[in-house]
C-alpha cells in the first residue's frame, strides 16, 4: 500500500498548500496555529469542488445517477475513515459536526440512557472545554459525580492518583489523548485496561493526536472515540465519532429526523442501522468527502513519518525557545512525552499583546486559556501564548517566532 | 503597520502608570467582568456625586493585556465628572479614538472590556435604584 518514509520532503508538502504562500503585514506567513485548526492542501480543495461541480445531490435519496454517485463517495470517504484508524468497520464510524457534537452525543444519547445517581465520571484536570462542559451540564442534571484526574508537577497524568480516583461507581473514563495546551502525551492503552477492570467505559478525546500520529482504535481498545475533520487538513463542519457497535447499537439516537429512521408511521417509528441512527438529517457529505481526501494525503506521508516531524521540531523549538530569556514553557520537558502544542509566556508580556506584536511580523500565534480555563487555573496563569506544528512547519519559522519574542519584548522595552 | 504603532508611547504609559488604579471604599457600586475569550477582567468601582448624577471619583483593577487596561485607565480619565446618563450613551469610538491606533476585531473586544463593565455597572445601578424606589 503506501510506502511509509521516515520523513517527507517539508518543502514539497507547503507547495500543497496555496495559503502559506502568502504575506501578511508584508512578512511572509508563519502559521503556527494548527492545533486550533490546520490549513487545507489543494488535494481536498479539489476533491470537495470537484463533488460540488461534477456529482453534487443529495445522498441516500435519490435513484438516479449523481445522487448514487454521491452517496458511493461519501461511503468510501467513510471506508477511508476507519481504516485510517484501525476500525474494524464502516458501521463504527458516525460523522458529527466536530469533535464537540461527538462528546455532546456521548453525553446525551449514551450518558443520559445509562448513568443512574451517584454514578461517577472520571476526566482530567487538562481537558479541553468540549470535554468538560458537556459532563458538568449531565452532572448538575442527574446527579452524577465528576472526578478529575490531576497533573504531577511535569504535566502528566498521575496515574496513581487516577488508580485511587477509579471505584466501581465510575462508569466512564475520559482523557484527551493529547492535550492542546500542554501538549502531553498520555499512553491511552494501560488507562483503557484498568478502566474496563473496574467495569467503566472509555471515551478519548483523539482531537489533537488523530492529526498527528498513528492511532488505532482496536490496539488501544477504547470504547468511543472522538476527532475534528478541520484539526487535520479536512474542512470545517465535519467530525467524527468511533464507538464500538454493541454500543453504538444499544445507544438510543441523539438527534432526529430524516436519513436515521427506517420505518415512520402516524404512530410508530423506528431507528435505522448504526451509524445512520446517529445521522440525522442531510449530513455533510461534502465535508466527509474532503475528510476523505484528508486522510489520503497523511496516510501517503505516512503518520510515523508525520509524528517523526513533529517531534523533531517540538525537541527543537523546546530548546530555541528556552534559550530566550524571560519564556517559560508549560508541560512535559521530554519531546517524546508531548505533541507538536508549546504553551508558553514571556515574563511581563501578557500573551495576548505577544500575539498582536507577532503578528505584525507575520507570525501566527494563539493567545488566551485555549479552551482550558481549569486547566490554566490549575497553571496559576490566566492566559498562555501557544505555538503548535503540523506537517508543513519548518525550522526556519521556529527561529522566526524565537526572534519574534526578542522583538517584542524591545518594543515593550522590557529586556 | 510599524511595530510601534500598535504599542505608541502613550499606550504603554497608561499601561506603566496606570490612571485611577485601585479600589474605593466608598463606592456606590461596582461592577467586573470578564472577556470569555482571552479572560482578560476588569473591575470598576464608581463613586457618585452628591446628587447621584454624576461620577464623581473611579477606580480599576484587574488583569490583563496592554490593551485592555490601557484602555480603562484612559477611560475613567476622561469620564471623570460625567453625567452618567451620558457616559451610559457613550459611543464606543471614543474608547477607539482615545487609543488612536487601528485595532483589529479581537483586539477591540479588549479595548472595549472597560466601557463594557462601566456601562453595565451604571445599568444595574440605576435598576438597583428603580427597585428600591418602587
Ligand atoms: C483536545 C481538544 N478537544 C476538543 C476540541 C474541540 O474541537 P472542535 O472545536 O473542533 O469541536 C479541541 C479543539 O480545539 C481540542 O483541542
Amino acid at each position: 500500500m503506501h510506502t511509509q518514509r521516515e520523513f517527507f520532503d517539508v518543502h514539497a508538502v507547503r507547495r500543497d498548500f496555496p495559503i502559506l504562500q502568502q504575506r501578511v503585514n508584508g512578512k511572509p506567513l508563519v502559521f503556527l496555529d494548527s492545533a486550533a485548526s490546520s490549513q487545507k492542501p489543494l488535494p481536498v480543495l479539489e476533491a470537495m469542488e470537484r463533488v460540488y461541480r461534477e456529482a453534487y445531490a443529495n445522498v441516500h435519496r435519490g435513484v438516479y445517477a449523481l445522487s448514487e454517485a454521491a452517496t458511493a463517495a461519501y461511503d468510501e470517504a467513510r471506508a477511508k475513515i476507519a481504516r485510517f484508524i484501525g476500525a474494524p468497520a464502516v458501521e463504527n464510524i458516525v460523522f458529527t459536526r466536530n469533535a464537540t457534537e461527538a462528546l455532546n452525543l456521548l453525553a446525551y444519547a449514551y450518558a443520559r440512557a445509562f448513568l443512574r445517581e451517584g454514578d461517577e465520571i472520571l476526566l482530567t484536570e487538562l481537558e479541553h472545554h468540549a470535554n468538560f462542559v458537556p459532563w458538568m451540564v449531565l452532572a448538575r442534571e442527574r446527579n452524577v459525580t465528576l472526578k478529575f484526574i490531576p497533573l504531577t508537577p511535569e504535566g502528566l497524568l498521575d496515574l496513581d492518583a487516577f488508580e485511587r480516583l477509579l471505584t466501581e461507581r465510575t462508569r466512564i473514563v475520559t482523557f484527551a489523548h493529547v492535550s492542546n495546551v500542554l501538549g502531553t502525551i498520555t499512553d491511552p492503552a494501560p488507562i483503557i485496561a484498568r478502566a474496563h477492570a473496574a467495569g467503566a467505559i472509555v471515551i478519548v478525546d483523539g482531537s489533537q493526536s488523530v492529526p498527528h500520529m498513528p492511532v488505532n482504535v482496536q490496539a488501544m481498545d477504547c470504547d468511543f472515540l472522538v476527532f475534528s475533520g478541520h484539526k487535520m487538513l479536512g474542512p470545517t463542519g465535519i467530525g467524527v465519532l468511533y464507538g464500538k457497535r454493541a454500543l453504538l447499537e444499544a445507544m438510543p439516537p441523539f438527534l432526529t429526523g430524516g436519513d436515521m429512521i427506517s420505518y415512520v408511521g402516524f404512530d410508530d417509528v423506528r431507528w435505522n442501522d448504526v451509524p445512520l441512527k446517529f445521522e440525522a438529517g442531510t449530513p455533510a457529505f461534502v465535508e466527509a468527502i474532503g475528510l476523505g481526501a484528508a486522510v489520503d494525503y497523511l496516510s501517503a506521508l505516512g503518520m510515523d513519518a508525520v509524528r517523526a516531524h513533529e517531534a523533531q521540531l517540538t525537541a527543537y523549538a523546546l530548546e530555541r525557545l528556552s534559550e530566550v530569556s524571560g519564556v517559560r514553557i508549560y508541560g512535559p520537558q521530554d519531546p517524546q512525552r508531548r505533541g507538536g502544542v508549546i504553551a508558553f509566556t514571556v515574563n511581563r508580556i501578557h500573551p495576548h499583546d505577544l500575539a498582536s506584536l507577532l503578528d505584525q511580523h507575520g507570525i501566527a500565534i494563539r493567545a488566551g486559556h485555549h479552551c482550558a480555563q481549569p486547566l490554566h487555573q490549575r497553571l496559576g496563569v490566566n492566559a498562555t501564548a501557544r505555538a503548535s506544528f503540523y506537517i508543513y512547519t519548518e525550522p526556519s519559522e521556529i527561529d522566526a517566532l524565537a526572534e519574534g519574542i526578542e522583538h517584542a519584548k524591545r518594543a515593550l522595552r522590557i529586556s | 503597520m510599524a511595530m510601534s504603532d500598535l504599542y505608541r508611547e502613550h499606550i504603554l504609559d497608561h499601561y506603566e502608570n496606570p490612571r485611577h488604579h485601585g479600589t474605593l471604599a466608598d463606592a456606590d457600586f461596582s461592577h467586573e467582568e470578564s472577556n470569555p475569550l482571552c479572560g482578560d477582567h476588569v473591575r470598576i468601582d464608581v463613586k457618585l456625586s452628591e446628587d447621584k448624577t454624576r461620577i464623581a471619583d473611579a477606580a480599576f483593577s484587574g488583569e490583563g493585556c496592554i490593551i485592555s487596561q490601557a484602555a480603562t485607565s484612559m477611560l475613567l480619565e476622561s469620564v471623570m465628572g460625567w453625567r452618567i446618563d451620558d457616559v451610559e450613551q457613550l459611543d464606543p469610538q471614543h474608547v477607539l479614538s482615545l487609543i488612536g491606533v487601528p485595532l483589529t476585531a479581537n483586539r477591540v473586544k479588549c479595548a472595549l472590556l472597560g466601557l463594557k463593565v462601566l456601562k453595565t455597572g451604571i445599568k444595574l445601578w440605576k435598576l438597583q435604584q428603580m427597585q428600591h424606589s418602587a
